[in-house]
């Protein structure tokens, strides 16, 4: 089961404020009733993009300018919480295809490589740089290079940095672990013959 | 150098090294329930994959199922639309289900060891948190995401990273009115809630050997809270007595051999650690929480921190949990007004759990004003109380006698705090949010404290209100 290598991503990129950006402000957990992720991202960022009436608020992924974006910047420590793999669903299957931010929580870092969504890291300066281009400009084009840790952005490149093994296994078409697990179909019959209670 | 048990069950469980250095790892055990399973049956079939091992994979309903009616279809139609969608996935691939009307349902982490289906010296996955529970049998029993679950259903194995293992150490005797719940919040309280990350607990020492299964999986099952993705104890008489006779234990001559078996999976004597923790059981006095998290942590006759006294790196989070608390910094938290008691979840929501607080509830009644339940953690243990008269006994005092369920430890059902309503509560989380309402407020604490504050009204020393309360870890 080959998957597809990802090396590079581009496309428009949106600013969601704030630290320690909690999964349960991701995707509340009353949305977490269903049987399927698939419609899981019309509730990306629920409570906050509408109010208790059900209006839209002012929130920036609301803005139709925004419609479009594929790729998120954030600041510090987001996804941290609950271990609820409804968030990064939430956010892939709104359209995003990368985050770009200071930090991330250790499980919703790994449970969004597993989804082929690549959480890069960069400092607080070239977040509040990269932020105020596609403030200001929510066409702005922002291209990553996964495989050599940069992000383009209006001519200027930083040097960001994503996690060796997320990494290989974006690049190498290995991250979504089941593709290798299947490969090994001989080994794990071994295993559990050795097993004496399976 | 000998090897731990954790050492044992890994290397006899690996299947492969993976190109991310990671270990395959089968799976001996897979648990599933209604939450974070369906999706995963939809990733199967989107793969067109099959479940691999069907037989040993085991279902239940918890999370969502209301604990006042059981008449279907509910009225939460999300709730029964995921319940029936598991009914037909396990329906579909020939997974044994205990359902509503089984009479073995319950929380996932009640029913594996009710029916003996959790087994020392094996690796069990289930898509929830606190499967760490099942260490208590000595498994290495691991929580994971529905990524994982499909992994598992599809291949019986998942990719992992070795744990380093820290021995927990807890020895001499408990004092009077400190129980199995307040050790592991002592535990977390001096280990931190970040304490455990990238290890296994593994908990021993005197207090530990004379605890009842029940009493270690309590504690196990806070292992997360910890922050250690899984905790465990190791097997010895009190785990087989346990086992044997249970509908999915090893039977006759089988029996023997695995016993034997269990035996060897024990650490070694002369085993290596990647770290050991010693904690005098003198030392641990009935427990509350203070804050928003199960580190936040006090004794009961200790006073809530201040902002200033605490430490530089802690402050912000001080300043947070105060404030969403309501709570005087300072100030003594015995005399805390509450407004709810629930009684219950996978922490606490046993037998011995309802028997303990029932030797004191008896003749009591709930404090005007405060509104508490009292939920089995499965309907093998309600069946029980209601046998013995348990459930009177908590309906006479004002509580009310619901149907097993997760109820209020995450209120995922109708079973919620309403506005800034202050729970003292038998569960694992204090989490903003976490009992239904974001402005509810919990404290976490002990079956018997629970009762005794749901006398009182009020967060109380159980040992001043009742007298001489029994005396924790009591052997089975
Ligand atoms: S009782 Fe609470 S902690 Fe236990 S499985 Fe249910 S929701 Fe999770």
């Amino acid at each position: 089961m080959a998957l597809e290598k990802i090396t590079k991503i581009s496309g428009k990129g949106v600013y969601v404020a704030g630290q320690d950006v909690d999964t349960d402000r991701i995707i509340p957990a009353r949305y977490m009733k269903v049987v399927t992720f698939d419609g899981l991202g019309e509730f990306l960022f629920k409570d906050v993009r509408f109010d208790q009436n059900g209006n839209k608020t002012d929130h920036i992924l609301n803005d139709p300018r925004y419609a479009d974006a594929s790729i998120m910047i954030v600041d510090s420590n987001f996804g941290c919480g609950s271990s609820r793999e409804h968030a990064p669903q939430a956010i892939r299957r709104a359209g995003f295809n990368a985050i770009i931010g200071e930090s991330f929580a250790e499980i919703f870092f790994g449970n969004s490589t597993t989804l082929g969504m690549p959480c890069i890291e960069a400092s607080k300066e070239q977040i509040k740089e990269i932020a105020a281009a596609v403030s200001a400009n929510p066409d702005t084009q922002i291209d990553i290079d996964v495989a050599n840790d940069t992000v383009t952005v209006n001519g200027k490149t930083h040097k960001v940095s994503l996690k060796k093994t997320a990494k290989d296994a974006l690049v190498n078409g290995m991250w979504d672990p089941i593709a290798e697990l299947l490969e090994h179909d001989a080994d794990i019959s071994k295993t559990a013959k050795a097993l004496p209670y399976i | 150098m000998g090897k731990n048990l954790f050492e044992k069950v890994w290397d006899e469980h690996s299947v492969a090294t993976l190109s991310n250095g990671q270990t395959q790892v089968f799976i001996g055990t897979h648990l599933i329930h209604e939450v974070t399973s369906p999706q995963a049956f939809g990733m199967l079939r989107d793969l067109n994959l099959k479940v691999r091992h069907p037989e040993r994979t085991f279902a239940t309903v918890d999370h969502i199922v209301p604990t006042h009616s059981r008449v279907e279809p509910f009225e939460d139609k999300l709730a029964d639309a995921m319940i029936k969608e598991l009914r037909n996935s396990t329906q579909e691939f020939g997974i044994k289900m205990f359902d509503l009307y089984s009479g073995e349902q319950g929380i996932v982490h009640m029913v594996g060891p009710e029916q003996g289906i959790t087994q020392p010296a094996t690796t069990i996955a289930c898509g929830d948190s606190h499967t760490a529970t099942h260490g208590a049998f000595g498994a290495i029993a691991f929580g994971i995401g529905t990524s994982q679950v499909r992994d598992v259903l599809a291949t019986q194995t998942m990719a992992l990273s070795k744990l380093k293992v820290r021995r927990i150490n807890v020895d001499g005797e408990l004092q009077p009115g400190v129980y199995a719940k307040d050790v592991i919040l002592h535990i977390i309280r001096v280990l931190g809630v970040n304490g455990g990350l990238g290890y296994a607990y593994e908990y021993g020492g005197s207090v530990f050997d004379r605890m009842n299964m029940e009493e270690r999986m309590t504690v196990c099952n806070m292992s997360i809270e910890g922050g250690a993705r899984c905790g465990y104890v190791n097997p010895d008489e009190t785990t087989y007595k346990y086992l044997k006779g249970r509908p999915y234990s090893p039977k006759a001559t089988d029996w023997d051999a695995a016993v034997a078996r269990w035996k060897a999976s024990a650490s070694d004597k002369d085993c290596h650690y990647d770290d050991v923790v010693n904690i005098k059981a003198e030392d641990i006095e009935p427990t509350v929480t203070w804050g928003i998290n199960p580190g936040q942590a006090i004794f009961v006759s200790e006073s809530v921190p201040t902002v200033e006294s605490s430490s530089e790196k802690e402050k912000e989070n001080v300043a947070l949990a105060l404030k969403h608390m309501k709570l005087e910094p300072g100030s003594a938290i015995k005399g805390t007004k509450i407004d709810v008691a629930f009684f219950g979840s996978c922490t606490n929501g046993r037998l011995s759990d309802f028997e303990e607080a029932a030797r004191y509830l008896k003749g009591k009644k709930v404090a005007a004003g405060v509104k508490a339940i009292a939920v089995p953690g499965s309907q093998l243990v309600g069946k029980a109380c209601e046998e013995k008269g348990i459930d009177k006994i908590f309906e006479a005092a004002g509580f009310e006698w619901r149907a097993a369920g997760c109820s209020m430890c995450l209120a995922m059902n109708p079973d919620k705090l309403v506005g800034d309503q202050l729970c003292a509560s038998t569960s694992n989380r204090n989490f903003i949010g976490r009992q239904g309402s974001p402005t509810g407020r919990t404290i976490l604490m002990s079956p018997v404290m629970v009762v005794a504050a749901a006398i009182t009204g009020q967060v109380s020393d159980a040992r001043e209100v009742f007298g001489n309360v029994g005396h924790g870890a009591i052997a089975a």
